[in-house]
């Protein structure tokens, strides 16, 4: 039975959630912003706002694209979470995941970063290259913070499945296949297994993501976790509206990006 | 007495750890199982050196540079040839190693990056000799700069996968050599070339890489009864440098290591990581590395398409802020240089990389006495280059 609050007691449900994920600035700030408002009225629980890098490890070609394009925009560690209280002011409530890799976080150091979060109100912080070996420190302050360190899991976890996800804060974050994001999705015996042994152990919500791009796909991870991640396939969404908002046919693009979000996760 | 690095972390000091994804903690928890298995197994051992004396051609010579050492009219200085290793190159010690312990776990298929394309060449051969699938990432750039090396590894059965991110270097071919293993982690190994990464590749690949060192000791003790007063090696990755220096740490020779200055410090285009970069994250390390303000990776460079790298192994990061090994840098045109020196001198070609660590000890070679002697490790031949320094010395120089 999941009873914690979470995302200091903004996040009011714990299953059926949609955690979308855009990266700040692709195509450009202003545009973030429309898309997580849009992303919000489709029926998203949390955002996951992604930070650009120049060595995405975890990351397949969509998403570097999309860093690329941020990249070129200046935007940085910093600016990302600048963005968040623009995002309020917009109207976006629901709670923000800053989505950072590690080494931008170490350059600005620890306690700016927790400071920033606090003082522009991102709830809780998701590091893909940090593994719960080498984040025991962060976890700490995060705690102390009351920002929700979002972990990982994955098929091959192995042993190490129990011991992640009975530390895990806000949601727990189910990797469903090996790879990198943007892969095909296939839920196999093994995987369907792998998320039963996950849920045994998590205290918080379990979100299943990495390749979930239709509404089977989205259908099929609600049936077996609480909570459906989707970020290649937003992406994609985003990149085919780039021509309309290079000829300024931005309305048009963000409502048919509304209805296939919509669609997609109906 | 030196405390033993990595320790169970895989840190060397303030330096190294594991910052990867989730899922490839699985797989570097089976590699090190197997490594540290395979190391404690002497049949292992054994099979490892044999195959480093009757294929590569080990141990390599020390060859007294008598010639170069009167000319440049100082120190008496030698050279560690692993410029004659099989594949012409350091390289292979490490490929055969990793290669051996890839079939031990029933991998049959191996991955590698590759800058120069020596460490590609390396993996492709031990994939023919071993029966293993080969692929080998490598930036556009490197491929265009390597040409010759690209053919070998394709007639050697090897797959080239051109790496078009970036600034299409090395560090883009990792990248994507690691986001591959990602993906196929269960039936493919990931042969690193040189002393970075995640732990436990620094420390298997200086493991696969002390033979130079040890070999080096024994030879020099044999023909001059003493120690060098100090040891040189280029600096990239490092795995030539860790290979020489390890079996020589805490010993009496200063140890120096040499990194790309390309085009000079103060310009924006060299590979200077120690000298001119910060402490951070990179392929799953920490270690120092070149970045923006932002902590974005910036694109080194060097006319070397081996040191052309924005991080360093970690240990070498470690060696460096205990000051154990001091770290010079050494300049396209100076290397260059150094490259013509010994050709003329010693009628040796070395590769560009290998000439940076010449560069510097040439120019402290000539400030010492007779008495003194140096040993510079030779990492690799020049052959590879030829279409470089064609283009380059058929320009007016």
């Amino acid at each position: 039975m999941l009873t914690q609050t979470s995302f200091q007691g903004k996040l009011t449900k714990t299953e059926d959630l949609f955690i979308p994920f855009v990266v700040a600035g692709d195509p450009t700030p202003e545009l973030t912003i429309q898309f997580a408002l849009k992303l919000q009225e489709a029926g998203a629980d949390i955002l996951e706002l992604g930070v650009p890098y120049s060595d995405p490890l975890a990351d397949g070609p969509t998403i570097q694209r999309a860093a690329q394009r941020a990249l070129k925009q200046e935007m940085s560690l910093t600016k990302a979470i600048d963005l968040v209280p623009k995002l309020r002011e917009a109207g976006v409530k629901i709670p923000v995941v800053i989505f950072t890799y590690y080494n931008p976080v170490l350059q600005l150091g620890y306690n700016r970063f927790f400071e920033m979060l606090e003082e522009n109100g991102a709830e809780g912080v998701l590091i893909p290259d940090l593994p719960y070996e080498e984040s025991e420190e962060i976890r700490g302050l995060a705690e102390d913070k009351e920002v929700e360190f979002i972990s990982l899991v994955a098929p091959n976890s192995d042993k190490r499945i129990k011991q992640i996800a009975e530390h895990a804060k806000g949601f727990l974050y189910c990797v469903s296949t090996l790879g990198v994001t943007g892969g095909s999705n296939q839920m196999s015996a093994e995987t369907l297994s792998f998320i039963k042994k996950v849920k045994e152990h998590s205290k918080v919500p379990v979100a299943v993501g990495f390749g979930v791009s239709t509404n089977d796909d989205v259908q099929l991870v609600r049936e077996h976790s609480d909570g459906v991640i989707i970020g290649s396939k937003i992406i994609r969404l985003i990149e085919g509206e780039l021509e309309a908002f290079e000829n300024g046919k931005e309305e048009e693009a963000l409502e048919r990006f509304y209805k296939e979000i919509h669609e997609l996760v109906k | 007495m030196l405390q033993a690095f990595p320790d169970m972390k895989g840190r060397f000091g303030d330096f190294g750890g594991k910052y990867v994804p989730e899922t490839l903690m699985g797989p570097l928890q089976e590699l090190e199982e197997a490594l540290d298995e395979a190391m404690n197994d002497q049949a292992f051992l054994d099979e490892y050196h044999h195959v480093l004396k009757e294929y590569a051609g080990r141990p390599t010579s020390l060859s007294y540079a008598d010639q170069l050492s009167e000319h440049l009219g100082g120190a008496k200085i030698y050279l560690k040839r692993e410029d004659l290793n099989h594949t012409g190159a350091h390289k292979l010690n490490n490929a055969i190693g990793q290669g051996l312990l890839a079939k031990r776990m029933g991998k049959k298929k191996i991955i590698a990056e590759t800058g120069a394309g020596q460490h590609g060449v390396a993996s492709a051969t031990v994939a023919a000799k071993f029966g293993l699938e080969c692929k080998v990432f490598m930036g556009e750039e490197d491929i265009r700069r390597q040409e010759l090396n690209v053919f070998r590894m394709k007639l050697l059965g090897a797959e080239v996968v051109s790496v078009s991110s970036g600034n299409g270097t090395l560090k883009d071919a990792t990248n994507e050599a690691i986001r591959y293993w990602v993906a196929n982690c269960e039936d493919h190994f990931y042969l690193i070339g040189s002393v970075v990464g995640p732990h436990p590749y620094p420390r298997m690949v200086r493991d696969f890489q002390r033979v130079i060192g040890d070999e080096s000791k024994k030879q020099f003790l044999e023909v001059e009864k003493e120690l060098p007063d100090r040891i040189y090696a280029c600096v990239g990755g490092g795995s030539n440098a860790m290979g020489i220096f390890y079996p020589f740490l805490g010993d009496a020779p200063e140890l120096i290591g040499v990194e790309a200055a390309g085009k000079g410090i103060d310009t924006p285009e060299h590979a200077a990581t120690l000298t001119k970069g910060t402490p951070g994250v990179i392929h799953g390390s920490m270690t120092y590395l070149m970045q923006d303000v932002n902590g974005q990776i910036t694109e080194p460079y060097s006319i070397s398409a081996g040191l052309d790298y924005p991080g360093i192994g970690p240990e070498h990061a470690h060696l460096f802020q205990t000051k154990q090994v001091r770290y010079e840098s050494i300049t396209d045109e100076e290397a260059l240089d150094a490259l013509k020196v010994l050709t003329r001198q010693e009628g040796i070609i070395p590769a560009i990389e290998s000439a940076h660590a010449l560069a510097q000890a040439f120019k402290e070679a000539a400030e010492m006495s007779p008495e003194q002697t140096i040993l510079i490790n030779l990492s690799g031949r020049g052959d590879k280059d030829m279409a470089t320094l064609m283009e380059h010395f058929e320009e007016g120089n």
